[in-house]
């Protein structure tokens, strides 16, 4: 029971950094219906940034997420001016979801050219260090992590509430076509938040490097969690986002412990297609209609 | 078929039979094999993607189960070796479309993105399960096939470009068959509008699921052929996410929905992404280079080469009778 409860608490830590990548997926599929299947891929780019930057300028990953976050901001508007917003007609879903997958494997060959492919952690001193409370060991990288996750998650949740650019945002997520004739500049808020959607992996993938060694090739694993993330919460939904999130760190958590880490992932893809067998919208989705 | 379509199919074979004997050095029919396959591929690709409108990204998935079941059969039941591997192909094909039935119901119960992404996880679900089935696949450590001793040293690859070219054909003709049947109406109709198909009375799901099991079908057999001619398969190579995108790439660089296009895709992009693995591979930058292939591709020709020459035939067509209707009058 104890192992049990230690691995809950295990999966829900992951989860929660989880949930701020795939926030950040589900958010942008929500405004442009763009899947950026990059995604993986761009957080393992901030992972090897804050790495650079606590090898070289020795500054602490934790502290690295507020230079990684604001460059990778830059870099996402720039993504969406040139690659998402040139698709038109009516393909451009389809479309979107391949060209950001061209623009994942470009990362990881830049990447695999400058770092090799070596697997590389960030390691701070306190990379090991945990805290006990009742008898449970928490992590305190991952506890950070978590913590930093859920602040950052509920300055997300701010400002698309108590802000008029977050009115604007989901004024454009219910109805583009009303939201621009009320006076939205719906390109403007679609690249705002495209940037905004990939600030959320740099900052969780500036922690990440601290968590887990990676290679550049270790973006197929992220985006295979989290697309099948956004998926079980419903394509859209942040709320379903978070509890997927958690879901699938507890799961995975649980089935580690319990029965063997090498099914931990798979576990997690079999509770998505028992979900899917149920409800094909997942936890909070609206049913698509076909292209 | 038209004139011009049995004319063309008539120099496709000619071309696709002629090649290896012409170009006899190994290393060429080699990029022949592998044209074949992705060839192969695409078409394939295009008969459930291009025709119904629902993205698959999880056909790689049936093409490492296809060479899996090609290797397991070898170790455990030993089906001799020469060319009578390629005789059970059929059987391999239809094991594997069969036993993906159930997932692809579950998939098809999804829409759009949902399906898309739905169907990618199925790639990582049977990567998983080849590195985790350790007592049949043997994980990560890979399996091994027997190596053909019947086939000559200097011709050794031309069986394996004849299987594939096989397999090509089957694919092709099957595309031509739905696209004049009544099933590929009813494929175009889902694609189109799928309520409205639906609401016509329409049977939308069979519709889906039998061209699904078309396209397993040749993908597996393609899968098989590969671990044959490649003689040693692990779960990184047989269910690679490279080898779907470019699949993917083909048919959209050669036009989606069109008969040929996927082999014109395949024919343009086989041999550049060799050379670019070849010129480029050590160092990873090929990974660079084939992304910035991708990206031109969808970008400037996001309908592909056949419907923009088709388009410009057209204009071209109108503008000389708008200009004949003139000087007439």
């Amino acid at each position: 029971m104890h192992q049990v409860v230690q691995a809950v608490i295990l999966g829900v830590l992951i989860g929660g950094v989880y949930a701020l990548m795939a926030s950040g997926l589900t958010l942008v599929f929500g405004i442009m219906r763009v899947i950026n299947v990059a995604q993986g891929a761009l957080v393992i780019l901030a992972a090897y940034l804050s790495y650079a930057l606590f090898s070289h300028a020795h500054i602490d990953p934790f502290l690295s997420v507020l230079i990684v976050t604001p460059a990778m901001f830059v870099l996402g508007v720039l993504v969406q001016i040139v690659f998402v917003r040139s698709l038109r007609g009516s393909d451009s879903e389809e479309l979107s979801l391949l060209v950001t997958w061209a623009l994942a494997l470009g990362i990881e060959g830049v990447l695999s050219v400058i770092f090799k492919t070596t697997y590389r952690a960030t390691s701070p001193s306190y990379a090991d260090k945990t805290l006990t409370v009742f008898g449970y060991q928490f992590g305190f990288v991952r506890l950070m992590a978590f913590i930093g996750s859920g602040v950052l998650l509920v300055l997300l949740s701010l400002l698309l509430t108590r802000t008029r650019f977050g009115r604007a945002v989901r004024a454009t997520v219910q109805n583009p076509t009303a939201a621009t004739l009320l006076g939205v500049d719906a390109n403007r808020v679609q690249t705002l938040s495209f940037g905004l959607g990939v600030s959320m992996a740099a900052a969780a993938g500036a922690v990440y490097g601290v968590i887990y060694p990676f290679n550049p090739g270790s973006h197929y694993d992220l985006i295979s969690r989290l697309l099948s993330i956004v998926v079980l919460g419903g394509l859209g939904s942040l709320g379903g986002a978070v509890l997927a999130s958690l879901v699938m760190g507890v799961t995975e958590a649980v089935v580690a412990v319990e029965w063997k880490p090498t099914w931990a992932a798979f576990s997690y893809f079999i509770v998505l297609i028992v979900v899917l067998l149920v409800r094909p919208q997942g936890f909070f989705g609206v049913r698509e209609r076909a292209l | 078929m038209t004139r011009t379509g049995l004319l063309r199919a008539a120099a496709f074979l000619a071309v696709g039979i002629a090649f290896p004997f012409v170009f006899s050095p190994a290393w060429l029919v080699n990029i022949g094999v592998l044209t074949l396959m992705y060839a192969a591929l695409a078409t394939s690709w295009n008969l459930f993607s291009g025709y119904t409108g629902y993205i698959t990204l999880g056909q790689v998935a049936f093409f490492g189960l296809g060479a899996y079941t090609l290797a397991i059969t070898f170790e455990h039941y030993g089906i001799g070796s020469g060319y009578n591997p390629f005789y059970v192909l059929p059987l391999v094909g239809a094991g594997v479309a069969f036993a993906s039935m159930p997932v692809a119901w579950i998939a098809l119960r999804t829409r759009a993105m949902t399906f898309a992404i739905v169907t990618l996880t199925l790639l990582f679900i049977v990567q998983q399960l080849a590195f985790n089935l350790h007592s049949v696949t043997h994980g990560s450590s890979g399996l091994m096939l027997p190596t053909p001793t019947t086939f000559g040293v200097s011709t050794y690859d031309d069986p394996f470009y004849f299987a594939m070219l096989g397999i090509l054909c089957i694919a092709l003709l099957l595309c031509w068959g739905v696209l004049r049947s009544k099933l590929g109406l009813m494929l175009l109709a889902v694609r189109e509008d799928e309520e409205k198909a639906r609401g016509l009375g329409i049977r939308v799901t069979g519709a889906k699921l039998i061209a699904w099991w078309l396209h397993v079908f040749v993908t597996a057999m393609v899968g098989a052929v590969w671990a044959y001619y490649l003689t040693f398969i692990y779960p990184e190579s047989s269910v690679d996410p490279l080898v779907m995108i470019g699949a993917v790439l083909m048919t959209f660089l050669g036009g989606r929905g069109t008969l040929w296009g996927p082999v014109i895709g395949a024919v343009v992009l086989v041999p550049a992404q060799q050379y670019m693995l070849l010129h480029l591979g050590g160092s990873q930058l090929y990974l660079v280079g084939y992304s910035a292939v991708f990206v031109v591709v969808l970008l400037l020709l996001p309908r592909g080469i056949l419907p923009s020459l088709r388009d410009g035939v057209t204009r071209t067509r109108e503008r000389r009778r708008t200009r004949l209707e003139a000087a007439a009058s």
